[in-house]
C-alpha cells in the first residue's frame, strides 16, 4: 500500500510539470506582461517607463521560457516560468501581482468554501440516496413515475434560477432568512441555510437518477434475489445488500471531489456574498493576475490527484477483495 | 409524541409573540448605541496606499483614514478648496531660474520655478497604530520584530499596544518621497517627475534602496522649514499643482509606517501598508476583510473639524447648515460589505439594511417613473418608504472618437471633416441614452462636462455643427443635413466612390460579450442612416488596448473621469503633444491642432478669468468644428438613500464625505422592524398538517391496537 502510494505521489510530479506549463502557455498566449502591467497600473496615466518599472518589481521583465542572453543553467532558470513555478512543488504561492500573498488569502477563503461545501455534499448524498432508495423499493409503481419526471424537470432547470427563486421566497417575500452575506462560527448558519438547501435540491434531480441507476443494476443481480429467497423484505434486502453493495461506484464519484469542496462554488458563493474560494480564480482571470492563475490551478490538480488516490485507497475500505499493488 | 404536541406550538407562540424579530437581519453584531451606516461595495480595493490607490473604489476607504492638505468645499458649488490639515491656502512663489521671487502677475514664460509654502495644523494626531507604540523609554515596541515574534501575528489587530504622534510637515514630505520610490510604483510617479524639483534624480538615486531608506535622503525640491511648515518646488508655473495636494497621493504618511511595515515575515501575513493604513482622518479600518466585509470606526484621536458653515443659497431651506459649527464626524462606524449581485443588494437596501443604493438596470423601473413632463420621480413604493432620491451630472464624458491618423475618417482634409461631421449628427445620443441608460446622462455639447469651469450653458455652449437653437433647447439637426454633408464628402447616399460600395466603415471594441450586442446593433443602425457600413471590430481589452496604443483602430468609444475640476484636465485630452501614437499620451484620437494646442498653452495656467473663459469657448469652437470626438453624453448619476439618512448634497470632487453625513438610527430601527417581520403563515400551516398526520398516525395504530 505504501509503495502503490508513494508510486502514485511520483507519478504525480511530471503530471503537475505539464499542467504548470500548460496553464503558463495558455495565459501568457493570452495576455502579455505588458498587458498584465497595464491591467495592474490602471487605464489612466499609464507611461511606458511605468510599464517597465512594474514589470521588473514583478519579475516579469525575464523572458518567457528560455533567457537565450544568460549562460548555462542560468538560460532555463532566469526565465518568468521557471521564478515563477519552482516554489509551487514547495506550495510556496508567493504574492499576487496585486501585492498579497496567495498562500494567505487562500487559507481565509477556503473555510467558508468548506462551510458551505461540505453540508451541501453530505446532506445531498443523504436525500438523493434516500431518495433513490425510495424509487427503487416502489419501482415500477406511479411513485417511481412521478419521481423520474421531476428529476427530469429539476435537472433540466438552471441552478441560477434556484438560487434567484430561493432568495426571491425566503429571504425576500417570507423574510426567514437574510438573502445574502456571512459571519464567523455559529453565527453563519443563518447565512448557510439556504444556499445549503438550495444546493441539495438544485443537485437532487441529477443525483437521485444517478443512484437509482446504480440500485437498479444492484436489485437485479443473483445475491438480491438470494437474500429474498431467504426470506428478507424488500426494505431489509436494499438496506442490507443492495446498499453496501452499491457504495463503490458512490465512493468513486464522492470522494474524488472531496479535496475539490475547498475550491468552493463561484455561482453561490457569489449570489450568497460567501467569502470563499468559489471567486478567487475568476477574479484573477479578469484582473490577469497571472500569480493566483497558477496558484489555483495548481492546487486543483494536486487536489485532484489526491482525490484519485484517496478513491483507490477507499476501495480497500469498502471491498475487501480489492487490493492495491 | 408528547414532546411534539408540546413543542411545536411553543415554537409557533415564540415566532408570534415576538414583534420586533427580524430573522433575515443579516448583521449579528450588536451596535450598542452606536450609529453604524451600512454600505456595499461590488469590487475588493487592490491597493490602500495612498501613494498607489487611483481609483474610485479605493478612495471610498482611504479618503476616509487619510487627509491630504486641502479638501473639496462641501456643500459650496462650483468646487472650491478648502484646507484640510493646512492652516490655509499654500503661498505661492514665483522665481525665475536664479531664485529671485518674481512678482504674481509674471508671464508664464519668465517663471522658472514655483514654490509652494504650506503650513499645517497643530496637535493633529495619528489614529492608534502599532507602528508608533512606544515602550516607557520611549523605543518603538514592533519596529525590531524577530522572525519568531512575527510567527504570532496573523492581522494588525494582534498587536496589542498603539500608540499615536502629532502629525508634522515631515510626514507630507516623506510621502512625496515615496511616491518617487520606483519599488512603491505611484501611478503619478511619471508626471509628478515633469513637475517636482528634483523628483527624477531622487528616484533614481533610491532605486536599489529599500522603501524605509527614503527618510534620509534629501529631494531638491522639497525643504522643511519647521515642524509645521515646508515647502514643494515646482518646476514653471502649474496652477493645477494645488488639485493634486488635495489628492491621497499627497498625504502624510509617517516614517514608521515603512519601517514597521517592511519587517520581514509580515507580507507574508498580508500585513502590508498597501492593507492596514495609517492616518489622521475621522476613521480609521477597523477590519480588512475584503472577501466579506470592511469596517471603518470612528477615529479617537480625530482633530477638530467642524460642520461647514456656508454653502449654497437654497442648502438652508434643505437643512444643510442645521449642524453646522458641530463637531465631525457625526456617525461613529461604517460598515461596508461585500455584495457582488444586484438582486441580493437590492433586496437588502429595500429591506432597510443598506443604508443608501445606486440604481442597477434590474431594478430602475422599481425605483424611478417618468413623469408627464418628461420629468423622473420616485415610485410610489419608493415614495412609501421614504425614499430619498439624488441625481448629479458626473464630471465625465463618454465620447466616440475617430483616430486621426486613418486615412479615411483622420486627418483635417475638408473631406474627413465633413464625414466626421455628418456622423456627429446621425449618432443620436439623445436615443441612446433613452435606450441603453435609462435617461441616466445629458448628451455632451462639447469637450467639458457640468460643474467644471468653462461649461457654457443654453445656447453659448450649443454644438451648432450637431445641432440647431429652437425653442429655447438644442435640437439634434436633421439627417438630410447629415446626408448633404455626406455628399460634399464625396460620399454621395454613404456610396464610396473607389469601390461603389457603401463606404465600410470599422469601429473597434472591446466590448465582446452578448450583452453587448445589442449597443453594438444600435451603432450600426445609426451609420445606415447616412448608408455607410459599420464593421464592428470586437477584441479582448489587451488587444483594443494595443491596438489603441498603434493607431491600428478606426473608431472607437472612450470615456474620461475628472482627476480636479479644471478645464485642463479634460482639453489635455485633445493636445497635441498628448498623442497616444507618438507620444504615448492620453490623445486617443492623436488630434493634432496648431490652433488648439496654441490656445490650451495659453489657457492651462490661467487663473479662472473671463478671458479664460472666452479662450475656453474658442477651443470648444475649434474641437466642434474639426469633430476628432463625437461629444457623446456625461453621466447622470442616481442614488438612493433611505429617509433616515441626512446631510446628504452631491460631490463628486470629494471622497471624504462620509464624515459630514448623519443617521437617524431610532427611525431605522422602527423601519426595520415593521419592514422585515417574517410572514409565518407557511409554518403554521406546516405544523398544522404535520400535526394531523400525527393525529391521523396515532389515530391509526390506537385502532389496530384495539382490533387486536
Amino acid at each position: 500500500m505504501i509503495q502503490y502510494i508513494i508510486r502514485r505521489f511520483l507519478y504525480a510530479i511530471p503530471l503537475l510539470i505539464g499542467v504548470n506549463i500548460l496553464t503558463f502557455v495558455l495565459f501568457f498566449v493570452v495576455n502579455s506582461p505588458d498587458d498584465m502591467a497595464r491591467m495592474q497600473l490602471g487605464q489612466k496615466r499609464v507611461t511606458e517607463q511605468s510599464i517597465n518599472n512594474w514589470k521588473q518589481q514583478h519579475g516579469y521583465n525575464l523572458p518567457l521560457l528560455w533567457n537565450a542572453e544568460a549562460q548555462d543553467q542560468e538560460k532555463v532558470t532566469q526565465t518568468i516560468f521557471y521564478q515563477k513555478s519552482v516554489g509551487l512543488f514547495l506550495f510556496r504561492f508567493g504574492v499576487s501581482d496585486s501585492g498579497r500573498n496567495i498562500g494567505a488569502d487562500i487559507q481565509e477563503r477556503m473555510w467558508p468554501s468548506l462551510a458551505l461545501a461540505l453540508p451541501t455534499l453530505v446532506l445531498g448524498l443523504i436525500v438523493d440516496i434516500s431518495l433513490a432508495l425510495m424509487m427503487v423499493l416502489y419501482r415500477n409503481s406511479y411513485i417511481e413515475r412521478t419521481g423520474l419526471v421531476l428529476c427530469v424537470v429539476l435537472l433540466s432547470i438552471s441552478s441560477l434560477f434556484y438560487i434567484i427563486g430561493g432568495q426571491f421566497i425566503f429571504a425576500k417575500v417570507l423574510k426567514w432568512v437574510p438573502i445574502s452575506g456571512y459571519d464567523d462560527g455559529f453565527s453563519a448558519i443563518k447565512f448557510l441555510l439556504l444556499p445549503i438547501i438550495i444546493g441539495v435540491f438544485s443537485g437532487s434531480g441529477s443525483g437521485v437518477r444517478w443512484y437509482r441507476t446504480l440500485f437498479l443494476e444492484e436489485v437485479e443481480k443473483d445475491y438480491v434475489r438470494t437474500a429474498r429467497a431467504k426470506g428478507l423484505t424488500e426494505t431489509q434486502a436494499l438496506f442490507k445488500h443492495v446498499l453496501p453493495n452499491a457504495l463503490i461506484p458512490i465512493l468513486t464519484g464522492v470522494v474524488v471531489i472531496l479535496p475539490l469542496l475547498f475550491m468552493g462554488s463561484l455561482i453561490m458563493e457569489s449570489f450568497f456574498s460567501i467569502p470563499g474560494l468559489g471567486s478567487y480564480t475568476l477574479d484573477a482571470i479578469n484582473s490577469q493576475d497571472f500569480a493566483i492563475v497558477r496558484s489555483m490551478v495548481f492546487l486543483g490538480s494536486v487536489l485532484y490527484v489526491f482525490g484519485l488516490l484517496l478513491t483507490d485507497i477507499s476501495y480497500t475500505w469498502v471491498d475487501p477483495r480489492v487490493r492495491l499493488s | 409524541m408528547k414532546m411534539r404536541t408540546t413543542i411545536l406550538p411553543l415554537l409557533f407562540i415564540l415566532l408570534v409573540g415576538c414583534d420586533d424579530i427580524q430573522l433575515n437581519n443579516p448583521y449579528s453584531d450588536n451596535e450598542g448605541k452606536q450609529t453604524v451606516l451600512y454600505q456595499s461595495f461590488s469590487e475588493r480595493p487592490k491597493h490602500l496606499d495612498p501613494a498607489t490607490s487611483y481609483s474610485e473604489n479605493e478612495y471610498a476607504f482611504i479618503a476616509q483614514i487619510y487627509e491630504p492638505l486641502f479638501q473639496y468645499h462641501y456643500l459650496k458649488r462650483p468646487y472650491q478648496l478648502t484646507p484640510l490639515t493646512a492652516t490655509e491656502l499654500p503661498e505661492i512663489i514665483y522665481r525665475d531660474a536664479q531664485g529671485k521671487v518674481l512678482a504674481k502677475n509674471t508671464s508664464e514664460q519668465d517663471i522658472a520655478y514655483t514654490d509652494y509654502v504650506i503650513n499645517i495644523k497643530s496637535d493633529i494626531h495619528y489614529q492608534p497604530h502599532p507602528a508608533l507604540a512606544k515602550d516607557a523609554n520611549g523605543k518603538y515596541i514592533y519596529h525590531q520584530l524577530t522572525p519568531d515574534q512575527v510567527q504570532a501575528y496573523n492581522t494588525l489587530s494582534d498587536f496589542k499596544e498603539v500608540g499615536t504622534r502629532e502629525l508634522t510637515a515631515g510626514d507630507y514630505i516623506q510621502q512625496i518621497k515615496r511616491l518617487a520610490h520606483p519599488k512603491i510604483q505611484s501611478p503619478i510617479a511619471e508626471i509628478m517627475k515633469n513637475y517636482i524639483v528634483g523628483f527624477d534624480d531622487f528616484s533614481k538615486q533610491v532605486k536599489q534602496l529599500k522603501k524605509t531608506d527614503i527618510t534620509a535622503l534629501s529631494m531638491a525640491g522639497l525643504e522643511i522649514i519647521n515642524p509645521y511648515q515646508y515647502r514643494i518646488r515646482i518646476k514653471g508655473k502649474y496652477p493645477q499643482f494645488i488639485y493634486w495636494l488635495s489628492m491621497p497621493f499627497f498625504s502624510p504618511m509617517p516614517w514608521e509606517a515603512d519601517v514597521f511595515y517592511e519587517q520581514a515575515g509580515l507580507a507574508d501575513k498580508n500585513i502590508t501598508l498597501d492593507w492596514y493604513p495609517i492616518g489622521t482622518g475621522p476613521y480609521l479600518l477597523a477590519e480588512n476583510n475584503p472577501n466579506r466585509r470592511m469596517i471603518l470606526q470612528k477615529n479617537p484621536n480625530f482633530h477638530l473639524e467642524t460642520y461647514p458653515a456656508e454653502g449654497e443659497p437654497e442648502d438652508q431651506a434643505k437643512g444643510l447648515l442645521a449642524d453646522a459649527g458641530k463637531k465631525l464626524p457625526f456617525i461613529d462606524k461604517v460598515v461596508f460589505m461585500l455584495e457582488k449581485e444586484t438582486i441580493p443588494y437590492w433586496t437588502k437596501f429595500l429591506q432597510g439594511y443598506y443604508d443608501a443604493s445606486g440604481i442597477a438596470s434590474d431594478s430602475f423601473d422599481q425605483a424611478i417613473q417618468f413623469t408627464g413632463t418628461g420629468g423622473i420621480a420616485l415610485t410610489e413604493s419608493m415614495q412609501e418608504k421614504g425614499v430619498q432620491l439624488q441625481t448629479s451630472v458626473e464630471t465625465s464624458i463618454f465620447y466616440m472618437g475617430f483616430n486621426m491618423l486613418d486615412t479615411t475618417v483622420g486627418g483635417d482634409s475638408e473631406r474627413a471633416r465633413k464625414l466626421r461631421q455628418a456622423i456627429a449628427i446621425a449618432v443620436d445620443y439623445e436615443e441612446y441614452i433613452s435606450i441603453f441608460r435609462n435617461g441616466r446622462g445629458v448628451v455632451a455639447q462639447g469637450a467639458i462636462p457640468p460643474g467644471i469651469f468653462g461649461y457654457a450653458e443654453g445656447r453659448e455652449g450649443n454644438n451648432f455643427y450637431s445641432f440647431d437653437w429652437q425653442n429655447n433647447k438644442a435640437q439634434r439637426k436633421k439627417i438630410a443635413e447629415a446626408q448633404k454633408l455626406m455628399q460634399e464628402a464625396g460620399y454621395p447616399n454613404g456610396v464610396d466612390p473607389t469601390t461603389k460600395e457603401p463606404l465600410i466603415l470599422y469601429f473597434d471594441t472591446a466590448a465582446v460579450s452578448t450583452d453587448d450586442r445589442p449597443t453594438m446593433n444600435w451603432y450600426r443602425k445609426q451609420f445606415e442612416k447616412l448608408g455607410i457600413k459599420l464593421v464592428i471590430r470586437a477584441t479582448d481589452y489587451n488587444r483594443f488596448q494595443e491596438k489603441m496604443r498603434s493607431g491600428n483602430e478606426q473608431i472607437f468609444v472612450w470615456g474620461w473621469n475628472a482627476d480636479y475640476p479644471d478645464p485642463e484636465n479634460f482639453f489635455f485630452l485633445l493636445y497635441g503633444p498628448n498623442a497616444k501614437v507618438k507620444f504615448g499620451g492620453e490623445n486617443a484620437v492623436n488630434y493634432q491642432s496648431a490652433e488648439f494646442d496654441k490656445l490650451f498653452e495659453k489657457m492651462r495656467n490661467m487663473d479662472n478669468t473671463p478671458e479664460r473663459f472666452q479662450i475656453i469657448q474658442q477651443m470648444q469652437e475649434v474641437v466642434r468644428h474639426d469633430s476628432p470626438w463625437i461629444f457623446g453624453l456625461h453621466p447622470k448619476n442616481f442614488s438612493l438613500y433611505h429617509s433616515w439618512f441626512g446631510n446628504l448634497k452631491p460631490n463628486l470632487m470629494a471622497n471624504n464625505r462620509l464624515k459630514y453625513t448623519k443617521l437617524d438610527i431610532h427611525s431605522r430601527t422602527e423601519k426595520r422592524k415593521a419592514w422585515n417581520y417574517p410572514v409565518l403563515m407557511p409554518i403554521v400551516i406546516g405544523l398544522i398538517i404535520i400535526s394531523l398526520i400525527a393525529l391521523l398516525t396515532f389515530y391509526r395504530r390506537q385502532m389496530k391496537k384495539a382490533s387486536k
